[in-house]
Parts: structure tokens; C-alpha cells; sequence
């Protein structure tokens, strides 16, 4: 059994087929979805996606924020971004972390300007990408 | 009658112009391609975005409560004009100021604030008593999208304060290569979306965590998407005009080189024969 996945970013379609299972990180933890899933709309955190392609084939990717609907066995995901861990600029995820760690360490030293949710968001998005790209190499 | 001299010093002039114009209808294609491409792939994702918000509205019952929804007594108004940093691109400019200016007209006497993207969307209203609230632009072409994301912050900021009341767009919507349509979609407050009464198959939706939260996340984005989605459409429908009015400037120079080359032809032959009547008349003479 199988159903629709369609994964878009405001920049481009990412991933537009049909799979067989799909494991998101919702907001209340991962949930995994299969065919013919009740309606359900919920918020993804950081984390990791994977789905099971027609070929059966277990695909893994990046995913920072979005939004997951799945209805009429079509699940869609809209999210800021999402990268397979090839895509992943390794360099890029660890620079951005230490600059979070960075702001954090600035906010506990009680520094204005610096936007603690913000910092934590970002530290979160970088270690994410860095655990997958970590996984998969 | 133009000397030959002269007549072949405009058609290389004329020449140089066409080369020019066709140079710069090459880049205006070369960049349509990438911004027409960057339209298709944002598209689905803005037009998911619009579904979701629907599905939301629909799957509750009671009313939602979300600051980008409340409309209020209008004081003060925002007009957000985006079009192009450079000219040369046809009428695609004045066809922006136009549909603005007949806004602001018919909004007389309204507390006005405007934002300026794009460098001739400053200029023009600079010489206007029309206050520019802020300007973005000078973007090479194509979406800056940290500077998108500013835009978009200051706009839902001073909504939400109460600095302004209601904040318009106007834009050109991208319909294909050679037509683009100059749209004024209000950005805030948002449309609340329809809210079902009953409770129908649709409010069998599962929210995670709660319905409240998915707005307090998913209003931001749509915010985003609508912003990114217009510049988006403006690029595309700029290089599109810009393109089409090249080809045209550089149709004109070769009808023009031709028609001076007639010229210079005409111009050489009544040289000549005058030449030859001079010498023919200067014989006679002698033999005479």
C-alpha cells in the first residue's frame, strides 16, 4: 500500500512521488504514517525525514521547520528546507553551530540585542544537520 | 541631400545601438529563464500554503484568533510599491506607478505610508509629497530573500503594533514571457479563511499539537510565502517586459540601418552621376 508524498520548499518541489511509509519529526515526536492515515495537520520540528520509495529503497533527509498534512492519502510537507545528507553543507552546519553556541553564550551573560529563541532555533537546525550528515557518512 | 560620409557615420551608429539592444535582450532572456523557473517551483508551495490555511479554517469551529486577521477601523494605510531597480524595460514601470497612483487618488485624505521596492520606485515618489516610509532594492535582479524577510518583518511589526491598519501590494502578477498583469492585493489583514458550522467530515482532522499553535506557526510562513511569491512574480514579469522591449529597439535599429543604407546608396549614386556630369561638361568644354 502506498500513498502520495509530495515535500516542497518555498524554493523548489523537492520530492513529488508515491512511498510507502513516512517517519517525520511532528511536534509531539516522530510519527510515522502509512496509507490511508486519519487527516491530520501538525507542525514539524527539526529532524529527520524517511520514506520508503516505490522501490522500497529508504530515503533520508534534513528537514528544519514546516508543516505536515496528510489527507485523502496525500501527505504533503512544506518546510523551510529539507536536504538529502548528500546536499548537507557540512562546513556551513558547523560554522552556524558554534555561531549559535556563541549567541547563547551571550545570553546567559545576560547581553541584550540577542534573541535567545532565535539562537536556540538555530543551534537546533545546525545540530540536526550535522547528526544526519554525521548518520549517513 | 547627406553626403554618403555622413549617411555611413549614422547607420554605424545605428549598428551599435542594435548591438547593444541585443546584448541586453540576451541577458533580459537569460535571467527571465531563471526567475520564470524560480515562479514555477515556488508555486506549488504557495498555492499548498493557501490549501492548508483552508483546510485549518475549515476543520474548526470556532473562530480563529490570530493578530494577521483583525481588521480594525482603517487610520492609517501602508501601499507597498514593487517593481524594477533599472529602466529600460518598456512600459513596466509606469504600468506599476499607474495602478498606485489610482490608488492613492481614490485613498485622498487617508493616512498614507509607502514602501518602495526597487530603485525607480523610490525615485518616482521622491519628487512626490508622498512620505517613503522605507525603500529596499538594488538587488541585482532577482529576490534578495534575507532583505525579503525584512520586508516582511517590518510589515507584520507595524500591523501588529497598530502603526498602520491595513497594508496594501501592488505588484505585476507573471502570466507568461510577454504578459504580466499589474494586480493591488491587500497583504494584511488577511482574509479569514471560512470556518465550517457544523461539524462535517473535514473536523475530523487531527492538530498537533492544537489548532492555536499550528496558526501561531503557519500565519508567519503564509506572511512570508505571499511577500516572496510577488517579488518572485515581479522579477519574472520585469525581465519579461525588459526582454520584449529590446527585441522591439533592436527590430527598429535593423529597419533603421536598412533604410539608411537606401540613403547612403542614393546619396553615392547622385555623387557619382554629379561627378561624371562635372567631367563629361569639363571635355566639352576643352573640345570647344
Amino acid at each position: 500500500m502506498m500513498f502520495r508524498l509530495s515535500i516542497l520548499t518555498p524554493e523548489r518541489v523537492v520530492y513529488d512521488a508515491e512511498v510507502h511509509a513516512l517517519v517525520a519529526p511532528g511536534a509531539e515526536g516522530y510519527l510515522g504514517i502509512l496509507s490511508q492515515h486519519a487527516p491530520i495537520i501538525t507542525l514539524l520540528g527539526p529532524g529527520k525525514i524517511e520514506f520508503h520509495d516505490v522501490d522500497k529503497k529508504l530515503q533520508v533527509m534534513a528537514v528544519s521547520k514546516g508543516f505536515l498534512e496528510v489527507s485523502s492519502n496525500v501527505a504533503t510537507l512544506l518546510a523551510d528546507a529539507v536536504e538529502r545528507p548528500d546536499d548537507i553543507d557540512i562546513e556551513r552546519a558547523r560554522a552556524a553551530y558554534k555561531r549559535a553556541l556563541g549567541w547563547l553564550a551571550a545570553t546567559r551573560k545576560g547581553k541584550t540585542g540577542v534573541d535567545l529563541l532565535r539562537a536556540q532555533a538555530a543551534r537546533a537546525r545546525a545540530a540536526n544537520r550535522i547528526t544526519i550528515y554525521e548518520e549517513t557518512h | 541631400m547627406p553626403t554618403p560620409r555622413e549617411v555611413k557615420k549614422r547607420i554605424r551608429t545605428v549598428r551599435s545601438t542594435a548591438r547593444i539592444t541585443k546584448a541586453m535582450e540576451m541577458i533580459a532572456a537569460a535571467k527571465l529563464r531563471r526567475a520564470q523557473q524560480r515562479v514555477e517551483q515556488a508555486k506549488p508551495y504557495a498555492l499548498k500554503m493557501d490549501e492548508m490555511l483552508g483546510h485549518l479554517a475549515a476543520a474548526s469551529t470556532s473562530e480563529i484568533v490570530h493578530p494577521y486577521f483583525e481588521e480594525r477601523e482603517t487610520k492609517k494605510k501602508t501601499l507597498v510599491v514593487i517593481a524594477s531597480d533599472r529602466g529600460l524595460c518598456g512600459s513596466f514601470n509606469t504600468n506599476v506607478y499607474r495602478r498606485a497612483d489610482h490608488w492613492l487618488q481614490e485613498n485622498e485624505g487617508t493616512d498614507i505610508e509607502i514602501v518602495a521596492i526597487g530603485k525607480r520606485v523610490r525615485d518616482h515618489y521622491r519628487h512626490r509629497t508622498r512620505p517613503i516610509l522605507e525603500y529596499y532594492g538594488d538587488w541585482g535582479g532577482m529576490i534578495d530573500y534575507d532583505h525579503a524577510r525584512q520586508i516582511v518583518a517590518l510589515l507584520t511589526g507595524r500591523f501588529v503594533t497598530g502603526e498602520t491598519d491595513e497594508i496594501n501590494l501592488v505588484f505585476t502578477r507573471f502570466l507568461s514571457t510577454v504578459r504580466y498583469r499589474v494586480v493591488l492585493e491587500r497583504y494584511l489583514p488577511v482574509a479569514r479563511p471560512e470556518t465550517s458550522e457544523a461539524k462535517g467530515a473535514a473536523s475530523e482532522y487531527i492538530f498537533e499539537p492544537s489548532s492555536e499553535e499550528i496558526y501561531a506557526a503557519l500565519m508567519p510562513a503564509y506572511a512570508t510565502t505571499k511577500m516572496f511569491t510577488a517579488l518572485a512574480e515581479s522579477f519574472a514579469s520585469e525581465h519579461g517586459s525588459r526582454m520584449m522591449a529590446m527585441t522591439n529597439a533592436t527590430r527598429n535599429a535593423g529597419e533603421m540601418a536598412d533604410a539608411l543604407t537606401l540613403e547612403f546608396n542614393k546619396a553615392r549614386q547622385t555623387q557619382i552621376t554629379k561627378e561624371l556630369l562635372e567631367v563629361v561638361s569639363g571635355a566639352e568644354a576643352l573640345k570647344g
